[in-house]
């Protein structure tokens, strides 16, 4: 099976952006023919009458990219698939132009044995469809108490380690974590969150106290991530701070990297996109862990976003039912699903010229990738992971006829401009518009 | 003015017309409660429901009484004795109660917002009998009708709160409400029981009590409670009164012709010393008695009473 990308500006950081001609045969690209190299070429030199493909897919207008890949999901499977399965999971994710994601260990069991870790990655590759790579947890069933056996999870295809979800309380055992795992080379993902700080619902502040909710200080983050850049240092083991929202968290990363240590961070979309007071009160589609903050800390997340403090955009998301938020404001559940609004939201950064196309891309494709010492690029040889993304297309979310089997979103009805319109993965096109 | 709205979930949303409305006919209603026969048919064929989410007596009473003086029928909920409470999600709550066709819901709820969400999706009116932290529009009201009484208007007046702040849904509407009302709002307490930004609501902050009452029209005392689920906030009630409990002497600091407030029930010697809250500053008896007479004037609006007041 052959298959040509014809036309498209081939958009990879660092090692192409120009239009381009792409071959696929089999699952790898096989040939990248760049347009100015041909020399506008007429009909019958054409790669395309050359090679006679299958099918052709003409990208002309549309961005072709490395592959998605979103390194912070919760699929809820084993356990509470009322909310979401692997197989809707995956449908949200090739929907929202992912080809790889991360899904955390926070099932039930949890997925901190090898039993778990072959689970995921057998029902998913059954599918044949987005690449599902399970994260692990650090300590056994999420307690923090005792670390995990990180070598038989590495075997199994766990990527890395994380409890998220809940916080690495114990500092001891976050400095073991790091110690035992540098020689597997998983990273440790760390939700970062000082739990006796973070008693609250929402962002502290005039908002919270207005509506009379329980507020969780920026300083119940930042002091964790400041903990864990301590303890990075300390072994020589980089970390990965997920999800992260505060100012404060952010100069700490920031400083960190700048006298070299090995610290990497992400942040979800709705961190550059809303803050506290944008929402309804008490709208529990706009709970989640950490809490929307200040205008200032959302000017911060697109402040590191931009300057590179923070290389990754990962959506965070988490399904739950109307059981979980259809309740009172305190007793809901935390967390948002993201997998089919993130690159839209994230494709709002590059309209309104804060982030470059490149710096996009790097962050939702190829620094996840890097960090978890993955492959990813487009290049002769490489599999054919690929996005194509079309930059003008506007476009209305509904959660209800999304492909996640939760609704629970912030951003149901948000009019956006851009959305990927194929998704392909090992050269098979899982997704297309 | 004749009256359009719905529901009373929090003082943010009433205007000063509002306002002045309610406490009219709340004046107003104080007299049937004087009678011999305390009772008018006004509400006749109406049903209230008291929807109780939590335990409160002296709240749900005062509804039930004034309900009953305007002659609605009366149908108390409570959380103990309901079904409609475990597992429910608070739209099967909504459905369940708009079943019963009730034409006011009073809700009292643990957690802040609840009110609110449930007056969005049910066709009765809804009056939040108070939320979690987050509001109690008609204690507010009827703190306001109690110094209207007492001081003729509210513009002007210097109100001090003292006490836990931070988990008084109590403070937070009299600050809104009073504030709207042109009065000048300070707090007091220790820095533990002050969220962070309340000043956004209209009142400055200080934690020396006496800077508070300093000539202050109102003093309005917060129940303390010095266990919150293991999470104490002060050291002692001991000391807790030593520096912020009202005493004969830190009232001199007030007007001399200052009111004394609690909304209760009062911890006598912890926030309020005895003789001040038996002494003649205090007002905090005409507050009970003007609750039911607010709470009259709240349900015959939202019934609709409201609407052919201009016609008399
Ligand atoms: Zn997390």
């Amino acid at each position: 099976m052959r298959t040509l990308i014809k036309n498209g500006t081939v958009i990879d950081p660092g090692h192409i952006h120009e239009i381009a001609d792409i071959l696929i045969e089999g699952s790898i690209v096989t040939r990248i023919d760049k347009h100015a190299d041909m020399g506008r070429l007429t009909a019958p030199d054409t790669t395309e009458s050359r090679i006679q493909p299958d099918h052709v897919i003409d990208a002309a207008g549309l961005w072709v990219v490395p592959g998605l890949m979103d390194m912070h999901v919760h699929l809820r499977e084993p356990g509470e698939e009322y909310k979401e399965t692997i197989a809707s999971g995956i449908s949200a994710a090739a929907a929202g132009g992912f080809t790889r994601i991360c899904c955390m260990p926070n099932t039930r069991p949890v997925n901190d044995n090898r039993q778990i870790t072959e689970f995921i990655i057998h029902e998913s590759q059954k599918l044949a469809s987005v690449r599902v790579l399970p994260v692990a947890a650090i300590s056994k069933n999420l307690e923090g108490i005792e670390i995990c056996e990180y070598g038989e999870l590495m075997d199994a295809g766990a990527v890395a380690l994380s409890d998220d979800g809940r916080p690495l309380v114990d500092s001891l055992l976050m400095r073991r974590a790091l110690e035992y795992s540098k020689s597997m080379g998983l990273r440790i993902i760390s939700h970062c969150e000082e739990p006796t700080l973070a008693k609250g619902v929402m962002n502290e502040g005039p908002a919270a106290t207005a509506k009379g909710l329980s507020g969780i200080p920026n300083a119940a983050e930042s002091i964790m991530v400041m903990r864990d850049i301590a303890l990075s240092e300390l072994t020589g083991v980089p970390v990965h701070i997920a999800h992260v929202s505060a100012l404060e968290s952010i100069r700490a990363i920031r400083d960190a990297k700048a006298r070299g240590v090995s610290v990497t961070a992400e942040t979800a979309p709705h961190y550059f996109t809303l803050t506290d007071t944008d929402v309804a009160a008490y709208d529990t589609h706009a709970k989640m862990n950490p809490p929307l903050r200040s205008e200032k800390d959302r000017d911060a997340v697109c402040q590191g976003l931009v300057d590179g403090t923070i290389d990754v955009i990962a959506s965070d998301h988490a399904p739950h039912s109307r059981l979980e938020k259809e309740v009172a404001f305190d007793a809901a559940a935390f967390g948002i699903i993201g997998l089919e609004t993130s690159l839209a939201l994230s494709l709002r950064l590059v309209i309104k010229k804060v982030l470059t196309i490149e710096q996009l891309i790097t962050k939702m494709a190829l620094n996840p990738a890097r960090i978890l010492g993955l492959p990813c690029g487009i290049s002769q040889g490489l599999s054919a992971d690929l996005t194509i993304i079309d930059p003008d297309m506007p476009h209305v979310y509904s959660a209800e006829t999304g492909f996640s089997k939760s609704r629970n979103t912030p951003f149901d009805g948000w009019k956006f401009t851009g959305r990927s319109v194929y998704t392909i993965v090992g050269g098979k096109i899982i997704f297309n518009l | 003015m004749a009256w359009s709205k719905k529901d009373i979930l929090d003082m943010e949303s009433l205007s000063v017309e509002e306002i002045s409305t309610i406490l009219d006919v709340a004046t107003g209603m104080k007299e049937i409660s004087e009678r011999p026969i305390k009772k008018v048919p006004t509400l006749r064929g109406k049903t209230v429901v008291l929807f109780f989410h939590e335990p409160s007596t002296r709240t749900r009473v005062s509804f039930d009484i004034a309900a009953k003086r305007l002659s609605a029928d009366v149908i108390a909920i409570s959380a103990g004795t309901s079904s409609l409470v475990k597992g429910e999600t608070l739209i099967d709550t909504a459905r369940n109660l708009q079943a019963m066709k009730p034409d006011i819901l009073v809700i009292r709820h643990g957690s802040s917002g609840v009110p609110s969400m449930l007056a969005g999706k049910i066709a009765a009116s809804v009056i939040n009998a108070g939320d979690g932290t987050h509001a109690h529009p008609t204690q507010a009201l009827l703190d306001m009708m109690t110094v209207m009484e007492r001081k003729g208007n509210l513009n002007g007046l210097k109100i001090a709160i003292v006490g836990d702040i931070a988990h008084s849904r109590v403070a937070r509407s009299n600050i809104v409400g009073f504030s709207r009302m042109g009065a000048k709002i300070r707090l007091a307490g220790p820095p533990t029981m002050m969220p962070r930004g309340i000043e956004s609501l209209g009142c400055c902050v200080t934690d020396v009590m006496d800077d508070a009452i300093a000539d202050a029209d109102v003093v309005m005392m917060l129940r303390i409670q010095k266990e919150r689920q293991g999470n104490p906030l002060i050291p002692s009630e001991r000391e807790y009164a030593k520096r912020y409990g009202l005493t004969l002497q830190r009232l001199k600091k007030a007007k001399p012709d200052a009111i004394i407030m609690h909304p209760g029930p009062m911890n006598r010697g912890v926030e309020i010393a005895p003789d001040v809250a038996d002494g003649p500053h205090a007002v905090i008896l005409d507050q009970v008695t003007n609750g039911v007479a607010l709470r009259m004037a709240l349900l015959f609006l939202l019934s609709g009473g409201g609407r052919d007041a201009d016609a008399h």
